[in-house]
């Protein structure tokens, strides 16, 4: 960490970047935000560490457009993200500097809470340079020992592997995260009854508030114009109050983003209310991966994504499983 | 009142590209081959015009079924039209599938402009497939409205 902040410190003063983008420290340990770093000085207040989850790729957009170069700093699943956003035209290559660090799995607060913790104010472990096996939770109560694995965030259990799609140069250890496999939910859901599935889904998607995160974070929800922008409220983030928007919301957002979404795991990560939005994103990577053939995006830039593509002799409509 | 599957008419949206399917609902018309009135037909310039959201706005609207009709893959009046919407209704459809959806509600069928009775059979089927299915309150519902 500290060899980290040292070469930040080096790249802000010989000018070679105008700005860091990374994490600076929140209010508790555990509530790390994104941040830019203009000085040498100001990185008193950066941090990495387990907690550190957001995919920072998404705001290389507007980064693109400030003056000079962005280090940005891009853990091994978000450089899918910003390789896709290459391959759309919403990131300029050249204007960022990307620092590809190590990862040991990122850590979810409602994991550790769901371990019958509580009144939590403080939490050792996160940090990147220890062996991030176990998590020391300090709370109103007394102090828990919980698992590091078991506070993982979802995605870091099925994990795409620790290597970087993009860098200029590479930092910081990484460890092994993956133990399930991320189709085994999707299966599941596919094998009940549809109206099984439907009572699943509906008693999920009743707890949304239309609070846009899903779509905020997401970085393949990028476009300039969005369906879900408000037009009856001065703030486009507000969410429409059309009805249709309402209910199909979630197919809508998971059909634009098919064959574009890298399965960053950002929707499911902040939604407040725990909505497992991957389960959608991860249905049409399962179906394009069946029936196209296997294709990750974010992964290679030149490739052509699965629905801007066809073959002569694709399946039809009614051949699906 | 009560009502029973027999009495039961399904509303059927039915998108059909200009240039085959429609043309084929027109044969079928001349021909006087008969469909059921349950199907409304919305003309599309090319099946690939069909923008998922619109399958989702009729169902959304109370239509309780939705077929698309294009031309026979290889014929499409725009050479690929078919071949990019043959993908997207795949996995549109079976994301419907995959949230509850009964999978008789939706369907692709490739219709020339020659197969007046392909287009009347297939509306046949596919009216009598939702009717079976009965009224469409799900997707109406996906998230619960109280
Ligand atoms: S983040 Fe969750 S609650 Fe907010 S709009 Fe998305 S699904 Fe709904
Ligand atoms: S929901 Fe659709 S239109 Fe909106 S940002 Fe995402 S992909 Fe774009
Ligand atoms: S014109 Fe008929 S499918 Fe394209």
């Amino acid at each position: 960490m500290q060899e980290l902040i040292s070469r930040l410190k080096e790249l802000l003063e010989s000018g070679s970047v105008q700005r860091v983008l990374g994490w600076k420290k929140g209010d508790f340990t555990f509530n790390p935000e994104p941040a830019y770093f203009n000085s040498a000085e100001e990185l008193s207040e950066f941090v990495y560490d387990g907690f550190c989850g957001a995919n920072l790729s998404k705001y290389m957009i507007k980064a693109s457009n400030l003056e000079g170069v962005t280090a940005v700093l891009l853990k091994p699943c978000d450089t899918y993200s910003f390789n896709q956003l290459i391959k759309e035209h919403r990131v300029i290559r050249e204007k960022a500097y990307i620092i590809g660090i190590g990862c040991k799995g990122k850590l979810s607060l409602d994991a550790i809470k769901a371990q019958g913790v509580k009144g939590i104010t403080d939490i050792k472990g996160a940090e990147i340079d220890g062996d991030c096996n176990e998590l020391k939770v300090e709370t109103l109560y007394g102090e828990k020992t919980v698992s590091y694995k078991d506070s993982m965030l979802e995605r870091c259990h099925v994990c795409k592997g620790k290597e970087h799609m993009i860098y200029d140069e590479l930092m910081l250890e990484s460890a092994d995260t993956l133990d399930a496999d991320r189709f085994t939910d999707v299966e599941i859901i596919e094998n009940l009854t549809s109206e099984d599935k439907f009572t699943y889904f509906q008693r999920e998607l009743s707890k949304c508030i239309r609070c846009n995160a899903c779509r905020n974070v997401c970085p393949a929800c990028s476009c300039r114009k969005c369906v879900f922008d408000s037009t009856k409220f001065d703030s486009e983030q507000k969410a429409n109050v059309d009805p249709f928007h309402e209910s199909m919301f979630h197919i809508i957002r998971a059909f634009h983003v098919a064959g574009r979404c890298t399965d960053c795991g950002e929707c499911s990560r902040v939604c407040p209310q725990g909505i497992p939005l991957h389960l959608f994103n991860r249905k049409f990577i399962k179906d394009i991966n069946e029936y196209y053939g296997v294709f990750q995006a974010g992964e290679d830039i030149g490739q052509t994504s699965p629905l801007t593509d066809y073959t002569l002799d694709d399946m039809e409509a009614e051949e699906r499983r | 009142m009560s009502l029973t599957n027999e009495e039961f008419r399904p509303k059927i949206v039915a998108f059909c590209c200009n240039w085959c399917s429609y043309a084929g609902a027109d044969l079928a018309g001349s021909s006087r081959l008969s469909y059921p009135a349950d199907v409304k037909i919305i003309r599309v310039p090319c099946s690939c015009r069909v923008n998922p959201m619109f399958i989702l706005r009729a169902f959304e609207k109370g239509a309780d079924g939705v077929i698309i009709c294009g031309c026979h893959p290889g014929d499409c009046h725009y050479s690929t039209g078919n071949y990019y919407a043959r993908r997207r209704m795949t996995l549109l459809f079976s994301m419907l599938d995959y949230v509850g959806i009964e999978r008789g509600r939706t369907r692709v069928e490739w219709v020339s402009a020659a197969e007046g009775v392909k287009f009347s059979q297939t509306m046949n089927e596919f009216v009598e497939t939702v009717r079976s299915l009965g009224k469409n309150v799900r997707l109406g519902d996906l998230r619960c409205k109280n």
